[in-house]
């Protein structure tokens, strides 16, 4: 017998949630005010006795005004922070298709390692002999980064990509001026590289040109050997490329690279399509960082910084940063000055960071490898490819890929918005729409040597179930904007908590910090 | 009075021996909503196809190129303030920088207005 009596089962119709709800939020889902504009003067989670100060040592800095802290309770502070999250899009909630950034999935394994007390809990500062299982570590996982690279050397403590190329750059220089080069003020980097690339020569004080790329979204190798000369310090090349191909004229670039007295740079970000599979050392290159926390898991960081070691050549490890980790009569030492490193024939060009490295990037990385093993290690890259493959397959006749003539891609696939023209729908549009169906957009709009790029690295933790539903959802899109349907497009995201956001005016006009109302009111 | 036009998209009309320089309309349309104009110091050789400018949409930054070589004897500061000129206007009120002409020569390579709607049309 149906049960006429209890609430109803199904939904009654409603009128489409055009009601404006009273309180001002949607269903489940709450607004959230900045921290600043909740709570009340005075409150506090916490309850401390008021410090006895004999001796106020300020002077005439103390504070004269209320510090503007805002007043809230711990279950109040709890509740902001929480509801912020239920906002964010995360890799643990959907498929994170961002190309260049290597959004897989982090492994729970690497987080409980990391949190071993024996690793988190320490401090650079302990004296060596109390951290001989960090040290031990960050040696092994040295070992596993130099076997996979066959580079006989590396630099573990840089923090980033960017950081990674800032080293291998010094390192670079240092080389040089050790030859009495210090002539060579050039860097070559490819139209197609990273903006990091270019921005990193140019910190490091090089004069930065570029070198086109040819029909095949290659570097183009005739002109890149025309700009070769004495001048030239350095080429900065990405391998995969940005447009997801591999470069495929690595050793003629090296020789030549080599003859003209310059040393080769690789970007390493996009290391996860050929780890285990191509070694970078047996390419000619000189110095690459690897973006630990892309490949090695824990992408766009693990609540911290990122971790960009820099393996290095022969001809460049002599001036690989300290600290240097060695194994001493004692267990391992650390070396953290130039005249300690001296007496071991090294000639460091300085010190990147205060201490060692990220040392909880290194324990996840270090995790992620032994848990995959080498076998493993080449399914992740021979998987990422195969992944970027099936969706570059399915979508090129219904979307627009530029390179798809040239062959398979890499741990990418890049699509233009050839396909989109006349319909009035761009790059942007497209984009805009995936956040309504539940994706994190693609990258867009880079590289800049695709117009109206559309990037996309599914990486080999999605199952082909969910890219058989992102394919499905994208290649639906196209097809109605081909179709000249844009209802979906025009004004969406519909479904996000906030519509679309005016980018010229946040450009143009930023408001970059909160002001309090009564500041507000009378600086107008 | 003539203008001419570059594969990179800038125009520059001539006037006696002054000759003022900006981006196309086809241009400021790919670029989208500019909203940074970085203008070179009055006083500043530019060579023909050297960097004279910067240009910053919510897209991209692009470098503006010198159509011709010259000194340059006014920028348009009005920019700093409106880029959206760029947009609005940008054969018109939207100029960048006006040169002093080096070598009239060196216009003859440019294109025409005829030349470059083809030129355009063809992209």
């Amino acid at each position: 017998m149906m049960n006429k009596q209890g609430r109803p089962t199904t939904g009654t119709a409603t009128n489409g949630g055009e009601l404006a709800t009273i309180s001002g939020h949607r269903g489940l889902d709450r607004e959230v005010k900045l921290i600043f504009e909740t709570g009340r003067p005075g409150a506090c989670g916490v309850d401390l006795p008021e410090p006895e100060l004999k001796h106020d040592r300020l002077g005439g800095l103390r504070r004269r005004g209320a510090i503007g802290l805002p007043g809230l309770s711990e279950p109040e502070v709890v509740r902001h922070f929480v509801r912020l999250s239920r906002k964010n899009y995360a890799i643990d909630y959907g498929l994170y298709p961002l190309g260049s950034c290597t959004m897989k999935h982090n492994p729970r394994l690497n987080e409980k390692m990391a949190r071993l007390p024996g690793f988190a809990d320490i401090h650079p500062l302990q004296p060596v002999s109390t951290i001989q299982g960090a040290l031990s570590l960050i040696d092994h996982l040295a070992h596993w980064l130099k076997l996979l690279t066959n580079m006989p050397a590396v630099a573990m403590s840089p923090k980033a990509g960017a950081h990674g190329e800032t080293c291998g750059l010094m390192t670079i220089r240092a080389a040089h001026h050790a030859k009495g080069e210090a002539h060579r003020t050039v860097v070559l980097v490819p139209e197609s590289a990273h903006g990091t690339n270019p921005a990193t020569a140019a910190l490091v004080g090089y004069t930065v040109e570029e070198v086109p790329a040819n029909e095949r979204g290659r570097v183009d190798v005739a002109a890149l050997k025309a700009k070769l000369g004495p001048n030239v310090a350095a080429i900065m090349l990405t391998n995969p490329n940005t447009c997801g191909l591999f470069e495929n004229d690595m050793i003629e670039i090296a020789d030549a690279v080599h003859k003209a007295g310059a040393y080769f740079y690789c970007d390493g970000a996009n290391f996860n399509a050929i780890v285990g599979r191509v070694r970078p050392g047996d390419l000619g290159i000189d110095a690459m960082h690897i973006n630990l926390h892309k490949t090695f898991s824990t992408p766009h960081g693990g609540g911290g910084p990122g971790a960009g070691p820099v393996v290095l050549s022969a001809a460049l490890a002599p001036f690989a940063p300290v600290p240097l980790i060695l194994h001493g009569a004692n267990g391992f030492e650390l070396i953290e000055d130039d005249a300690a490193a001296k007496s071991h024939d090294a000639k460091p060009f300085g010190r990147m960071t205060a201490f060692h490295g990220q040392m909880g990037m290194f324990t996840r990385a270090m995790a992620y490898m032994l848990s995959h093993g080498a076998d493993g290690l080449a399914q992740v890259a021979g998987d990422a490819v195969l992944n970027a493959n099936y969706i570059l397959a399915s979508l090129k006749d219904v979307m627009s890929a530029p390179f798809a003539h040239s062959g398979p891609c890499m741990h990418e696939a890049l699509f233009d918005d050839s396909f989109l023209k006349d319909t009035g729908v761009t790059t942007l549009d497209i984009s805009k729409a995936l956040i309504d169906e539940g994706y994190h957009p693609m990258t867009m709009y880079f590289p800049l040597v695709v117009h109206g790029a559309m990037l996309i690295e599914p990486t080999e933790t999605e199952s082909k179930h969910a890219l058989d539903e992102f394919i499905h959802v994208l290649g639906t899109l196209a097809k109605e904007a081909k179709g000249n349907d844009k209802r979906r497009f025009e004004g969406a995201p519909h479904f996000a908590p906030r519509r679309r956001l005016d980018e010229t005016a946040a450009a143009r006009k930023p408001v970059l910090r909160w002001t309090p109302p009564a500041k507000a009111q009378a600086a107008e | 009075m003539t203008t001419k036009y570059t594969k990179d998209h800038e125009w520059v009309r001539v006037e006696g021996n002054v000759a003022t320089v900006g981006i196309t309309a086809y241009a400021a349309e790919q670029l989208g909503d500019v909203v940074f104009v970085e203008l070179p110091a009055i006083g500043k050789a530019v060579e023909k196809g050297g960097d004279a400018a910067v240009v910053e949409s919510v897209k991209a930054a692009s470098e503006v190129y010198a159509p011709i070589s010259g000194e340059v004897v006014e920028v348009n500061s009005a920019l700093v303030d409106e880029p959206a000129k760029v947009n609005a206007e940008p054969t018109g009120a939207g100029w960048f920088m006006k040169l002093k002409v080096k070598s009239a020569g060196e216009l003859n390579g440019l294109m025409s207005e005829a030349e470059y709607n083809d030129y355009v049309k063809g992209l």
